[in-house]
């Protein structure tokens, strides 16, 4: 059964018609031909299909596309103007975060969102104390990428990246 | 994955009628665990009824000092609200202790204590569950048993052919902490509204393991009530798992201690059901609330539990790890004298 909607994808308005069965990852890469978002396992369990939804990361392989109609969808593609870098993967290259690269825009979407999450003061599972505000150092930061697995096992670069793209000290 | 028609209904009383109407129809809220049971087949409704954006997102105050979640709140707003963080950490621990960031921004309020088991055999649609398929048996008895229940089972070893045995375990961690809270469900249903005490909300298997609530089909959770705590309660989660982070519980424990030195227990990984510990509450009532005492009371709760053989060792290994890890849990929330 199919449905029209429209998303705004990386600041572009585009309307597609869908059916309903239709995960945003597929009507992103299949339909939109936006290939930044990867599909990994399709399970929500590998993180490499993460984009920023309404601002707030998630997988686009858990979000039926038609449930999403209006939403702001941005991809690793869209995170900084064509022929720039945003700071997350400006880090990421500076750090050597990667071997592969088939995990990475997952992972870069995913390092965006935790830096806000610090910044909002949000506490993570490894968070000492409840009532005040986190710092971002390695264990904060592993456990809140643990939802982005990488099959190189670049871990030991992505953490130290994702701590100078949020200007750890 | 089998078609469906969506429907995203005006507002919630026209919701519960679409769905009540239809008797193959589904509530959908993060879709964390539906649309993956779309695609593994393990769900296959003929209408998908969206109610993410009608019920309310906001996380309130009660008169009396309690809190309100909406049921469309997200795992991370919750986990996140200085409310919940100081006066409840049972249950911003219990969230930060389940899945990851992506599924927790995704996650919401009313959906994640309706999420259902991660049994690897429910999951695999080429094998036979009573509660996917009722009526065509038990994979899991005799099986891989490591994740499976040791509270609430049959005394004796289940039959697998039985069509009423079920040895699955609720994965959720916020529902541990949330029947510990002795939190309030509200509920809109075809005959109305109705207040469900959430230590009643989930069932053991009984003669039909297909039902992991007792809500009726139609049935839709519309906010989760947080009863207020005597002013100095402690409260805590803890989580034993195969590896750091990402994982569903082996065992969990959500403790919440008053002032007056009583303690709520609910124990997760164990049962059917977030397994409200009643017994072990009852053998503490009176009593001052010392590591002995605790260590008697989990050992009356635990002498009904039944270990599951299987393959991998089966999981008799919850048993003795229930109890330590009651005691590690309670013990950090012991004025200082009696630990």
């Amino acid at each position: 059964m199919d449905a029209e909607i429209t998303l705004q994808v990386d600041g572009e308005a585009r309307r597609l018609t869908v059916d309903t069965r239709t995960s945003l990852l597929d009507a992103l890469r299949e339909r939109l031909g936006n290939t930044s978002p990867k599909k990994g396992c399709d399970h929500g369990q590998c993180g490499a299909c993460t984009i920023l939804l309404d601002g707030e990361r998630a997988l686009s392989c858990l979000a039926l596309a038609v449930a999403h109609d209006g939403a702001e969808v941005t991809t690793a593609d869209g995170l900084a103007p064509a022929g720039e870098l945003h700071p997350v993967q400006q880090a990421f290259l500076e750090q050597d975060a990667f071997q592969c690269g088939y995990c990475t825009p997952g992972q870069v979407c995913s390092a965006v969102g935790v830096i806000d999450e610090f910044e909002r003061g949000w506490p993570s599972h490894v968070t000492e104390d409840l009532t005040g505000r986190p710092e971002m150092t390695h264990d904060e930061v592993a456990e809140r990428m643990s939802g982005n697995l990488c099959r190189c096992a670049a871990y030991v670069n992505i953490t130290p990246a994702v701590q100078q793209a949020g200007g750890a000290r | 994955m089998k078609p469906f028609a969506y429907a995203r209904p005006g507002d919630v009383a026209e919701a519960v009628r679409d769905v009540a109407a239809e008797p193959n129809a589904v509530f959908l809220g993060g879709g964390t665990n539906l649309v993956d049971h779309l695609r593994l087949g393990v769900a296959r409704p003929d209408l998908v009824v969206d109610v993410r954006t009608l019920t309310s997102r906001e996380v309130t105050d009660l008169p009396g000092g309690g809190l309100r979640l909406g049921a469309a709140s997200t795992n991370s707003q919750v986990a996140a609200d200085p409310r919940v963080r100081e006066r409840y950490p049972v249950l911003a621990q219990a969230l930060l202790a389940g899945a990851t960031g992506q599924l927790r921004n995704m996650a919401t309020t009313a959906g994640n204590p309706l999420q259902r088991t991660r049994c690897v055999y429910f999951q695999d649609v080429t094998t036979p569950c009573n509660k996917r398929e009722p009526g065509s048996g038990c994979s899991a008895v005799g099986g891989y048993t490591r994740y499976h229940a040791v509270l609430g089972t049959p005394a004796a070893l289940p039959d697998p052919n039985a069509p009423e045995t079920c040895i699955a375990t609720h994965p959720s961690d916020m529902a541990v902490a949330l029947a510990a809270l002795d939190a309030q469900v509200q509920v809109l249903g075809p005959a109305g509204e109705r207040t469900v005490p959430f230590p009643e909300l989930h069932r053991l298997p009984g003669d039909d393991p297909s039902r992991d609530t007792v809500l009726e089909h139609g049935e839709l959770i519309t906010a989760i009530d947080l009863p207020a705590l005597p002013a100095g309660t402690r409260s805590a989660y803890r989580k034993v798992r195969d590896r750091a982070s990402y994982a569903f519980a082996l065992v969990s424990v959500a403790a919440v201690v008053t002032p007056d030195g009583e303690l709520r227990l609910a124990l997760g990984g164990v049962a059917h059901k977030p397994w409200r510990a009643t017994r072990a509450e009852e053998v503490l009532r009176g009593q001052q609330l010392t590591e002995d005492a605790v260590r008697a009371a989990v050992a009356a709760e635990l002498a009904a539990a039944q270990p599951q053989p299987g393959i991998d060792s089966g999981n008799g290994f919850k048993i003795p790890l229930v109890a330590r890890t009651v005691l590690a849990t309670v013990r950090g929330l012991l004025p200082e004298e009696q630990s």
